[in-house]
């Protein structure tokens, strides 16, 4: 199974759009991210630009409207994702605890739904059934 | 046992943990079997311990700790017996390795260690099926009970198997070490051997089996990539996983609904994994990186890739794929590999081309009762409008194969051609 482990670093809502992490911290968090590939469960993993550099396009009204960041309503945002492979919950748990994080950082771990995980009705409308 | 989330928390770190440790215990104790048992202790150890104290800051390095103090207690153990036995060869030996190896720090040379398991859990010595059952154990933390329910035995017959497989390690005397020079190449085609055939177990699993047979894929995978962290060097290593991790992007697209087969060329291209496919093909890439002379994995990877590369069916490159066909039957030839050979040149130069082929085959002793050579012939000969003899050979296709589904098909086919002749 596939887990999300999403990186919600607080205060990163309001950084700056070229803000840079601190050194230390990426050294810290590339041995992490050694550790995770050396074990076979790394499949993916990205950091994200803050969302000063971003945009949202929300649909009330059922038409898309575009905001440019930063987004005064956000108090969360994400800055990085890794996608693993485990054989557990707990195990992706086990992993985000590993993480170097910082006292201001959040680890959100999030399994992936597979297609096989769907009744019919929505495997028929994914087009996986013929 | 009261399943809490503490025990389900040991579970997790004894699945990323335990192959470390029995490594590091095996180098202590020069035994497979008594370093799973002392890890198995260490194990209880936290089983007793960390519901009460609470999961440790480093919960490895708690597990071997707690192991190699176990280990250094049993070397003393021995040693006091074997000097009442008068045998101190045994025991000096043990002593030298012991005694360095306590000093040193827990992460320091795992990954050495962590070979050495592998190479001695996949050693020749025992059977493949005896290779993949420890492999799962000591490398994959699966459990007997997993393992038993994943391979459809008992779990009684898991658990001999694992007993004896440790026995005959010891029996044979096998050295745990890293195997150099022309016999690593050999070594490790039988590890890699070992990790295809846990990936194709997982693979033939038909929809509604237990969950635990798919997951064969993902251990399968997830040892191939542990393994290219440790030997990058090997380019048939990167060849494995990248065969493995195309293959597996297909898994939501290649079984309809009622179980039934979905073939390559008639799967929905978008629900393959694209994931997977980007890390399939930059495992070939380094393994072409590694050495300009592929090997079987890496062109079966090859292939894989053709299709993984082509947007549509149509746009598949069958010209390479059949080229690479070549290639493979150079290195391993076999009449299967040829029967495919046989229809990547029909597809890239048309059914004439492919028919010689085919019919040169029909001798071949392996293949008489192969139900695919028969339907690829008809095939052949259909799109060649040789209606009659197309249907000589569905026919026979259909009373050859073993599947049902399969069967209907072919009888269709049979059908199909008695309405255009």
């Amino acid at each position: 199974m596939r887990f999300m482990m999403l990186m919600i670093p607080k205060g990163y809502e309001q950084a700056a759009p070229g803000a840079m992490p601190d050194p230390q911290a990426v050294a810290a968090m590339m041995k992490y991210n050694e550790a995770l590939q050396k074990a076979g469960v790394l499949l993916a993993l990205d950091g994200l630009h803050p969302p000063s550099a971003g945009a949202r396009v929300s649909f009330s009204g059922g038409k898309p409207k575009v905001t440019d960041g930063p987004f005064v309503e956000a108090k969360e945002v994400i800055g990085g994702y890794w996608m693993i492979q485990v054989k557990s919950r707990e195990e992706a748990i086990e992993w985000a605890s590993r993480c170097p994080a910082s006292g201001n950082e959040v680890i959100e771990v999030r399994q992936v739904q597979e297609m096989s995980e769907f009744p019919p009705e929505i495997q028929q409308a994914a087009g996986t059934l013929h | 046992m009261i399943v809490t989330d503490t025990h389900k928390a040991i579970d997790a770190v004894w699945r990323i943990e335990s192959a470390r440790v029995i490594a590091g215990l095996a180098r202590m104790v020069r035994d497979i079997g008594v370093a799973e048992e002392l890890a198995q202790d260490a194990l209880v150890a936290a089983l007793e311990h960390w519901p009460v104290e609470g999961v440790p800051r480093n919960p490895g390095a708690w597990l071997m700790a707690s192991a190699k103090r176990r280990a250094i207690d049993l070397l003393r153990r021995n040693k006091l017996l074997e000097r009442k036995h008068g045998e101190i060869g045994y025991q000096l030996e043990a002593e030298q390795m012991a005694a360095p190896d306590f000093e040193t720090s827990v992460d320091e040379p795992v990954s050495d260690d962590l070979l050495r398991l592998i190479f001695a859990a996949c050693h020749p010595v025992l059977s493949a099926e005896a290779r993949v059952a420890l492999t799962l154990r000591l490398l994959g933390g699966l459990t007997s009970a997993e393992i038993a329910r994943a391979f459809l035995v008992s779990e009684p017959a898991i658990a001999q198997r694992i007993v004896r497989a440790k026995r005959t390690l010891r029996e044979a005397n096998v050295p745990f070490e890293v195997p150099r020079g022309a016999d690593l190449t050999a070594r490790l085609s039988s590890v890699l051997e070992v990790i295809y055939l846990v990936f194709n177990e997982g693979y033939s699993a038909t929809a509604g089996e237990d969950w635990m047979r798919p997951a064969l894929c993902e251990d399968a995978l997830r040892l191939g990539r542990i393994l290219a962290e440790l030997v990058p060097q090997e380019p048939e290593v990167h060849g494995l996983v990248a065969l493995m991790e195309i293959q597996a992007s297909r898994s939501s697209a290649r079984v309809g609904p009622l179980g039934q087969p979905i073939l390559l060329l008639d799967q929905n291209r978008a629900l393959w994994d694209q994931l997977l496919i980007r890390r399939g093909l930059a495992a070939l890439q380094r393994s072409e990186e590694v050495s300009a002379r592929p090997g079987p994995y890496a062109l079966q990877a090859a292939i894989a890739a053709c299709h993984a590369r082509a947007r549509a069916p149509e746009e598949t490159n069958w010209e390479r794929i059949a080229a690479l066909y070549a290639e493979l039957a150079q290195l391993m030839p076999s009449p299967v590999v040829e029967l495919n050979r046989a229809v990547a040149i029909a597809m890239a130069f048309g059914p004439a081309a492919g028919l010689d082929l085919v019919d040169a085959l029909a001798s071949e002793p392996s293949l008489q009762n192969y139900h695919l050579l028969p339907s690829v012939r008809g095939d052949f000969l259909f799109k060649l409008g040789r209606f009659d003899e197309a249907l000589v050979e569905f026919q026979r296709a259909a009373s050859i194969t073993r599947n049902s589904r399969e069967r209907d098909l072919l009888l269709d086919r049979a059908r199909a051609c008695a309405q255009d002749s």
